[in-house]
């Protein structure tokens, strides 16, 4: 008798062991697939910071003829270091683009890549006194904290006029600080999109919304035809931060938006609730949000809608289609299309990201540099290659591999001045940028249960004056 | 250097053990040379920072402003180390002491079965994984999928065995007005129809796999005999969108199976269920005003297993994680101090009657008692500071509900917010609860080798 029960509990766990390793073992991502022309270079594994969309395999002739646009001085025996979070593919397109530079100028650019951590790299150089020329910063809040060390050069008119030439003013005043222009935006990302299952959306008859209310129409209509609309990835906080952002950015508008990033309005405000209550008409519904959501994250959100089908539609940004090329069969452009985040308010907004290039040095060859970096020329030849949205109004679109990193790209430039960085990025960490506290907390609760908009409110203040110390 | 501690003890204040001749000057500054890189080492590595720890503690975040006892102060009234601290407390009630008693009952079976030296492998076995594949290992098992995660997989196959599922889950009216939810569930018609008429029935949100292979088309149903009511029930939305509401178009599918009750009064005077064509016919009805009803059985949602990860059930779950991880560590420490009882003991209890629970109970367990207690103080210490499985096995929804000290300890500092002071003063205060813990152990020790 008490052999047997030892056998038995013994057989019970040696059967628990397999099917653990069953399961571990069927979550290998698929292979890359090429099949629209794009292959994945890189799968966010937390989503956040990459960037990098679709890169096309179709690559046409790096360099563009030299000579356009800004004129580049002589630069013969001049060195210079740039330093950038890019590695692999990303770090090879972007050393063509500084190859380009060499050959116009005769200097000579050596690339250093900090890996994904750019800060603690910077830092003690800076302080060490030995920075790089030239460094690609992520965030906009490192270039306020590097501005505020008076680690950087403000850039010369010569760059301003390119800028002015070539961007939006919104870009101009993200490289400002304290009324210095600092910083050239080379690389931007779109989170303004929503992804959908061709297939599901056409069975329901739907075409991509473009207002709010045409959004929530349409997701009532795919839950009529038997298709749960949504799949949200309420475990990963950071994704609903973005769904709040891109609702109150359209919403509130875009000066509203900022004095909320800065705590300058509390988030008891009526715009604040406004924005929940909106975001209630999807999270809240009856049937729109995919069962389990609490327990989903970020990649597996993805993958819901487009292997496992339980959901017709995803919001994330573009680097969404990382995830579908690297981790479903589904084909990004056939089975998966995008759609831009819908007009909540009179004016669709764009939330994104991207990387700033900021000079350490002020020197003719770094603000030469600078120059290239914000002109036309130099985006255009990593636009070609793929994996890359720029922010520069006047790169030609025509040059994108293909119809998705195009439309990307042209609704962040249709945006103008409607663009904002991602606002949980902008904030204080212990507010914007943790799991399990601040904003992701609070909106994992509201998505728990999105008829307490006022506890929720009342929480996100409690938490953002504690970190903002205000 | 613990033979030293016990061989001068017995000499006591000043006068020299008898035995040993006093140590030669030179003697003694050897001593000290060689002892120097060990006590630099702890020096460094361990006295430093504890003393480091508590100076920065009495800071605030940018570590210029002395605050005294201020983050002392925070951690009693803050709501997350609250949540932490109930967390801890959990931990330490049940996982010792459950790892403890498992441990026991694999060491007292393993040593009567004959594949005793297997089982003892395989209970040992998640000892040889670190804390974090362990952690990553059990976040699949407790996935909310059931083709994934192993607990669902089995509780919902179990409970499909006692009850299936409904044909259409989440199918609803088209119409809520027309047709609203029932008090007992389901749905049933807001007005009352009479015999002889005609009913339609649009249902919306039907899974495309709750449709037959190749349904039929809807039908409209023809003109009742004057004893019954008829209709269709049919999935009122044509691929592609398009087709009016409430109206059967050309390529709307028809819902076969689907039970229709009428209601007098509220009670089931008849029962239907619909045929491929989603026709029904309710016969044998007096006249009067009659509700139509569906009822709930018919579109119940399918059994989504247990929501193991979940801000109620995470922590028991994050516990089962640890205990699989280290009964089998007791098991072995437990099963060496089985083996060192003495067997006369039990073989005299035997002879005098005793059955073998009252052996265990009264000879075996009493005679264990030290190696038991030492297991139970080791997994204390051990699970006070557990950070790992609950870091890595807790989903962000649930990462607040799971939070612990050393958790708490770590997001304070490094994963946002940046306040190594108020970091420094969970760790001081994890140090004070684990002490006391750790003299039980040091005092043990000195006991046995005396």
């Amino acid at each position: 008798m008490k052999r047997s029960v030892g056998i038995a509990t013994a057989t019970a766990l040696v059967l628990a062991l397999t099917a653990c390793g069953g399961d571990t073992g069927t979550d290998t991502p698929a292979e890359d697939v090429g099949d629209n022309g794009s292959t994945v270079d890189e799968t966010p594994a937390d989503g956040g910071e990459s960037t990098g969309a679709t890169d096309g395999s179709e690559a046409t002739e790096g360099g563009t003829a030299g000579g356009e646009g800004a004129a580049l001085p002589d630069l013969s025996g001049e060195e210079l270091e740039v330093a950038a979070v890019w590695t692999g593919t990303e770090q090879e397109r972007f050393t063509m683009v500084l190859d380009s530079f060499e050959e116009q100028t005769g200097a000579t650019v050596q690339y250093t890549s900090t890996g994904d951590d750019i800060a603690p790299v910077l830092t003690p150089r800076v302080e060490g006194g030995n920075p790089p020329d030239v460094a690609f910063l992520p965030q906009p809040g490192l270039l306020n904290e590097f501005a505020g060390r008076d680690a950087l050069k403000p850039l010369t008119e010569d760059v301003e006029a390119t800028i002015d030439a070539n961007y939006a003013p919104v870009w101009k005043d993200l490289g400002t600080v304290d009324g210095d222009l600092y910083g050239v935006w080379f690389k931007a990302a779109n989170k303004s999109t929503i992804w959908y299952d061709v297939e599901a959306l056409d069975a329901a008859g739907v075409t991509p919304p473009e207002t709010w209310d045409d959004l929530v129409t349409a997701s009532q209509t795919v839950s009529d035809s038997g298709v749960t609309p949504w799949s949200v990835a309420g475990a990963d906080g950071w994704t609903l931060t973005d769904w709040f952002e891109n609702v109150y950015l359209s919403q509130a508008g875009p000066d509203m938006y900022d004095q909320l990033t800065n705590h300058e309005i509390p988030w008891t405000d009526p715009s604040v609730e406004e924005a929940l209550n909106t975001l209630a008409e999807i999270w809240g519904a009856d049937g729109f949000v995919a069962e389990g959501a609490l327990q989903t994250d970020f990649p597996t959100s993805v993958t819901r809608v487009f292997s496992s089908g339980d959901a017709a539609m995803v919001y994330e940004g573009d680097f969404v289609a990382g995830v579908i090329g690297g981790e479903t069969e589904a084909v990004v452009g056939e089975d998966a299309n995008f759609f831009p985040f819908p007009a909540v308010g009179e004016a669709p907004a764009v939330v994104g990201g991207g990387d700033v290039a900021v000079a350490f040095t002020d020197t003719e060859a770094t603000m030469a540099l600078m120059s290239y970096l914000a002109s036309p020329e130099a985006a255009e030849i990593w636009v070609a290659e793929g994996g890359f949205t720029s922010p520069n109004k006047s790169v030609d679109t025509a040059l994108y591999p293909d119809d998705i990193s195009r439309g990307i790209a042209e609704g962040l430039i249709a945006a103008g001045d409607a663009f904002r960085f991602d606002m949980s990025d902008q904030m204080p960490s212990a507010f914007g940028g943790t799991p399990g506290q601040g904003m992701w907390q609070d909106l994992t609760d509201f998505l728990a249960d999105p008829s307490d908009v006022q506890g929720v409110m009342d929480s996100l203040e409690a938490n953002a004056s504690k970190a903002y110390g205000r | 250097m613990s033979q030293t501690a016990t061989q001068v003890r017995p000499g006591g204040g000043g006068t020299p053990a008898r035995t040993r001749r006093p140590p030669a000057r030179e003697g003694r500054w050897l001593a000290w040379l060689f002892l120097a890189p060990a006590g630099v080492v702890l020096l460094a590595l361990v006295l430093w920072p504890i003393v480091y720890s508590v100076w920065r503690s009495l800071f605030d975040r940018s570590g210029r402003a002395f605050i005294g006892l201020g983050n002392y102060q925070r951690i009693f009234t803050d709501a997350d180390t609250f949540t932490a601290l109930k967390n801890n407390l959990i931990w330490v009630l049940v996982a010792p002491a459950l790892v403890t008693v498992l441990g026991l009952i694999f060491a007292v079976l393993t040593e009567r079965v004959r594949w005793g030296t297997a089982f003892k492998l395989i209970v040992f076995m998640p000892m040889a994984i670190s804390f974090l594949a362990a952690g990553i290992i059990f976040r699949v098992v407790y996935d909310q999928d059931p083709d994934r995660g192993v607990a669902n997989a089995v509780v919902t196959g179990v409970h499909d065995v006692f009850s299936s599922s409904a044909q259409y889950p989440g199918a609803r009216p088209r119409d809520a007005d027309a047709l609203p939810p029932a008090a007992a569930g389901g749905y049933a018609t807001a007005d009352t129809v009479e015999p002889g008429s005609t009913v339609p029935l649009p249902l919306v949100g039907v899974e495309g796999d709750a449709l037959p292979e190749d349904p039929s088309a809807a039908q409209a149903a023809g003109e009742p005999a004057a004893d019954a009511i008829t209709g269709t029930v049919w999935f009122d939305f044509a691929r592609g969108g398009g087709g009016a509401p409430g109206e059967i178009d050309d390529n709307e599918s028809a819902l076969p199976g689907v039970v229709v009750q009428a209601l007098r009064d509220g009670e089931v005077v008849a029962e239907a269920t619909t045929d491929d064509q989603g026709l029904f016919v309710l016969e044998g009805l007096d006249p009067g005003g009659y509700q139509l009803a569906l009822p709930a059985g018919n579109f119940a949602q399918p059994f989504r297993g247990v929501s193991w990860l979940g801000p109620d059930l995470v922590t028991p779950a994050i516990i089962v994680a640890y205990v699989w991880m280290w009964a089998g560590f007791a098991m072995v420490l437990i099963g060496a101090g089985l083996a060192a009882i003495p067997r006369d003991a039990l073989e005299a209890a035997r002879i005098d009657g005793a059955n073998e629970w009252q052996v265990f109970r009264l000879i075996t367990v009493p005679l264990l008692a030290p190696v038991l207690t030492v297991v139970l103080v080791t997994m204390i210490i051990n699970v006070l500071k557990i950070f790992d499985l609950v870091y890595i096995i807790a989903p962000g929804s649930s990462a607040q509900a799971a939070n612990v000290i050393a958790v708490q300890m770590w997001s304070v500092s490094f994963g946002g917010a940046q306040d190594f002071g108020l970091g420094s003063a969970l760790g001081v205060f994890l140090f004070l609860l684990v002490l006391p813990a750790m003299l039980f152990n040091i005092r043990r020790f000195r006991q046995e080798q005396q």
